[in-house]
């Protein structure tokens, strides 16, 4: 469904991403891990095109995205949740879904799709008039990933989310992939905390310094000795 | 009270109104766009010569043509975006000051060189009424209670429409906005339209009080920067806040002394101010 | 022998020939080019540091009026009134960036206050128009040939007070950019609060070079008002001004030594230009096109002519490139970290 082949980008003169291919099947959740630094940002960042691409080539279900800037990505169906949360600070939880539905599409259904992640997220229902930037950070994430749901994305894009979340939290985020799983999306992670994401991904991949340099099922991975040794501390 | 200096203190609330509604699209557009239009008053002033013409000129009725200066001005704040602020975006600060900055001393220029330095009236002479033995212009009146409509309207726009929320989005964070599928573009026209339509509103009431000549944006100009430093640049509320605790100022030191000296003394004060309270009274 | 060298004598050399070949016109405006150069030296003395000020045409209205008053209604020399002018604008310096550099007001706010600044000693001078004249001009009590007077009808003396007055603004540039203090103030430019850190004492930093910057702006308003002597508020203090300045520095550049004054330079020659073509037939066409090459510079010249053209030919210590760290600098010539499209 997603597909990148060959793609390299970066930041100045700077490079980030050296040849980098990955495919993400409909339904699929894969996982991208790797160390700090590794690239795994700039990644999601190329793919819902906040960064450009130098090199390589980008499809969504056969089309080329490429080029497109970030919000004609989202009409496309790929739905990020950006690093650290960044929901919009000094606005409400609903405000921040509100935003999350922009786009005419999201639009038209949006009571519909409040109402269907209020139940995903019933704490966000109880929080909905707080202003955001109040919140805990489980609290944010939740509404980070909600408001990426607000637009009907096919694709969602996660970046870090367990990052500076409590492990009872971590948990409760993981348990939320699987119930979106469900619900039909496909998902790409990015992750440092290896152990809970290959528990939740079919797939996953290895980015150090900017390179793919393992790939496999979560099973492979799991039992991969250098993943083991290097990222489990096993 | 002195009957004289409570007039002078009701016509510093009325003035106040006006001031609020250029205060608001500064800060807007700063608040937003992350650029001071330093020609802001000058695109006023330009508003107030379209009246001017389209009214006396051309005899276009008074409505008319501020429902024509509203829209133009528009427009005019949106070309004002497309053609400097655009190109110098991703420049220092210094240089979108500059830039905004060429842009005030063009329009002073090409005002001088088109309608020359007479000052012009559009001549509407709206009575005076007497409210308790105070004098209060009607005109006046008028323009403080559709400055208090504009700024409300602002207000419910930003507040309840999807294009209001996500303005106060990207002014919260701009580098994210594009993942909700909002074009930072787009945004950026649009608020710059809305700027522009504020100014247009403003020369609209100014034009009813006021005679317009090339340099008067240099009279109000200033008064409005003190105004968005006081509130805080980018802080809407402390800016409306603001617009009234200067305007009084202004108001109570043209009542001890004269009207020029009165901006002396507020800025004398809004200096005192700068020392207590350095980000502006209502920093966020 | 190094080209600079050659380059200093030649230079000189030429100045000091000027008067002999030169017409009284070209006298006249070269006399303008070298006091504005001084000037806009002066406001570089704080721009090149980031301290942005759009306030200067307040120093130099004090400096043109204060002696010009003091002479016309009270016959005080220049001499004594030209001190107590500076005595007034550092007065006027502290008094607005004591505050401000306490409080940390800087960036956006402090353009904003400083322009607010020049317009309120602009509407002041106005206002004050029993004394000033306001806008219909104050013209000095001429008395011919005097040097008690600092008047001279013939261009000369003028001409060279005018080079000495340059040449002295380059002298304290120079000093500035070679001293210690220049260190601490790039130190602060970038990031106050590490400057802080190390021990650099900030406020006294900054208010020390406002008070040269203004001080300096002072003179030469005042030689400028000596030189002119007809006076309007808006030729010498107001927002228009303020912007001349800032805008002529940076356009000449304004981290090297002759920057501000190629900057005098082009812009004095371009408006003179202008205002010849012209003549006396569109009041205002010739600044409208000023205007507009203003915009246009800012837009494709961001550098500066000098610093175009310099590029990394350029001495000392370049400033830091766009990709640096924001920190808490608030410099309004650090370009934004997160690009807006």
């Amino acid at each position: 469904m997603l597909s990148l082949a060959a793609v390299s980008a970066g930041y100045g003169s700077f490079q980030a991403l050296f040849d980098v291919s990955l495919d993400v099947s409909r339904g699929e959740a894969v996982g991208v891990i790797g160390p700090n630094g590794a690239g795994k940002t700039t990644l999601m960042r190329v793919i819902s095109g906040i960064i450009p691409m130098r090199q390589g080539t980008m499809t969504l279900e056969g089309r080329s995205i490429g080029e497109l800037p970030a919000h004609r990505m989202v009409e496309r169906g790929v739905a990020h949740v950006p690093e650290n949360r960044r929901l919009f600070p000094r606005l409400s939880v609903e405000e921040n879904l509100r935003i999350g539905a922009f786009i005419p599409a999201a639009r038209a259904g949006f009571q519909e799709r409040l109402a269907w992640v209020y139940d995903l997220f019933p704490r966000l229902k109880d929080r909905r008039s707080q202003v955001a930037g109040t919140m805990s950070g489980g609290e944010q994430q939740m509404c980070a990933i909600a408001r990426a749901l607000m637009s009907r994305p096919k694709v969602l894009l996660m970046d870090e989310p367990s990052a500076g979340l409590a492990p009872l939290v971590v948990q409760q985020v993981f348990d939320l992939v699987h119930r979106i799983r469900a619900e039909g999306l496909t998902v790409l992670i990015v992750e440092q905390n290896v152990q809970q994401v290959l528990e939740v991904v079919d797939r996953a991949y290895l980015l150090e310094v900017g390179a793919i340099k393992l790939a496999g099922t979560a099973a492979e991975l799991k039992g991969n000795s250098f993943i083991r040794e290097a990222y489990m501390g096993l | 009270m002195d009957i004289y200096l409570l007039e002078a203190i009701i016509n510093g609330v009325l003035l106040g109104g006006v001031l609020a509604l250029l205060a608001l699209g500064l800060n807007l557009i700063f608040g937003v766009i992350d650029v001071v239009w330093i020609a802001y008053a000058d695109i006023v002033m330009c508003g107030m010569y379209a009246i001017y013409f389209l009214d006396v000129q051309y005899g276009v009725p008074l409505p008319l043509a501020f429902l024509i200066a509203i829209v133009g001005m528009a427009g005019f704040g949106v070309l004002v975006h497309l053609l400097i602020i655009a190109p110098v975006l991703n420049s220092p600060p210094l240089n979108q000051l500059l830039a905004t900055g060429g842009l005030l001393f063009f329009l002073q220029s090409f005002a001088t060189l088109l309608f020359g330095t007479d000052f012009r009236n559009i001549g509407v002479r709206l009575p005076v009424l007497e409210i308790a033995s105070m004098y209060v212009s009607f005109a006046r009146l008028i323009a403080f209670g559709i400055a208090l409509i504009g700024a409300v309207a602002l207000y419910l726009f930003l507040k309840r429409s999807y294009i209001g929320t996500a303005i106060r989005a990207i002014a919260q964070d701009r580098e994210i906005v594009g993942l909700m599928g909002i074009d930072q573009r787009r945004i950026y026209f649009v608020v710059s339209a809305i700027g522009g339509a504020l100014a247009g509103l403003a020369a609209c009431l100014l034009a009813l009080q006021y005679d317009v000549h090339p340099f008067i944006g240099n009279t109000f100009g200033p008064v409005i920067f003190m105004i968005c430093v006081l509130g805080g640049l980018g802080n809407m509320i402390g800016g409306f806040v603001a617009s009234f605790i200067i305007s009084q100022i202004i108001a109570i030191g043209g009542y001890y002394w004269s009207t020029e000296l009165s901006y002396v003394f507020a800025f004398t004060l809004f200096i005192v101010m700068m020392f207590i309270r350095p980000r502006g009274l209502f920093a966020s | 022998m190094s080209w600079t060298r050659v380059a200093f004598v030649i230079g000189i050399a030429i100045l000091i020939a000027l008067p002999a070949v030169a017409s009284t016109y070209f006298l006249h405006i070269a006399i303008q080019i070298l006091i504005w150069a001084f000037i806009y030296t002066a406001w570089s003395l704080m721009g090149r540091f980031g301290f942005v000020s759009f306030g200067h045409g307040a120093f130099m209205g004090v400096g043109a009026y204060v002696p010009a008053l003091l002479w016309t209604y009270w016959g005080v020399t220049p001499w004594l009134g030209i001190p107590l002018s500076v005595v007034a604008a550092v007065l006027l310096a502290v008094a607005v960036g004591y505050p401000c550099f306490r409080r940390r007001v800087v960036g956006h706010y402090f353009a904003l206050v400083t322009l607010a600044l020049s317009q309120v000693v602009l509407l002041s001078l106005n206002a004050a128009r029993d004394v000033t004249g306001g806008s219909l001009g104050f013209t000095q009590r001429a008395v011919g040939h005097s040097w008690y007077a600092l008047q001279f009808p013939e261009k000369v003396y003028f001409y060279a007070i005018a080079v000495l007055l340059w040449l002295g603004g380059l002298w304290v540039w120079q000093l500035i950019d070679r001293g210690i203090g220049r260190e601490a103030l790039e130190a602060i430019s970038e990031d106050e609060d590490a400057a802080a850190s190390v021990g650099i004492d900030v406020l006294r930093q900054k208010m020390r070079v406002t008070v040269i910057s203004a001080a300096l702006t002072a003179v030469g308003g005042a030689i400028y008002g000596q030189y002119v002597k007809y006076l309007t508020p808006d030729t010498v203090s107001g927002v228009a001004v303020s912007l001349q300045i800032v805008f002529a520095s940076i356009a000449g550049g304004i981290y090297s030594l002759l920057g501000p004054s190629v900057g005098s330079l082009l812009t004095l020659s371009l408006t003179e230009g202008l205002r010849v073509w012209f003549g006396t037939n569109y009041i205002g066409a010739a600044n409208t096109i000023y205007g507009v090459l203003l915009v246009l510079c800012i837009i494709f010249m961001p550098q500066g002519i000098v610093g175009t053209l310099g590029g990394l030919r350029r001495r000392g210590r370049p400033h830091a490139k766009p990709v640096a760290p924001q920190g808490t600098d608030h410099s309004l010539i650090r370009r934004p970290s997160s690009a807006a499209q």
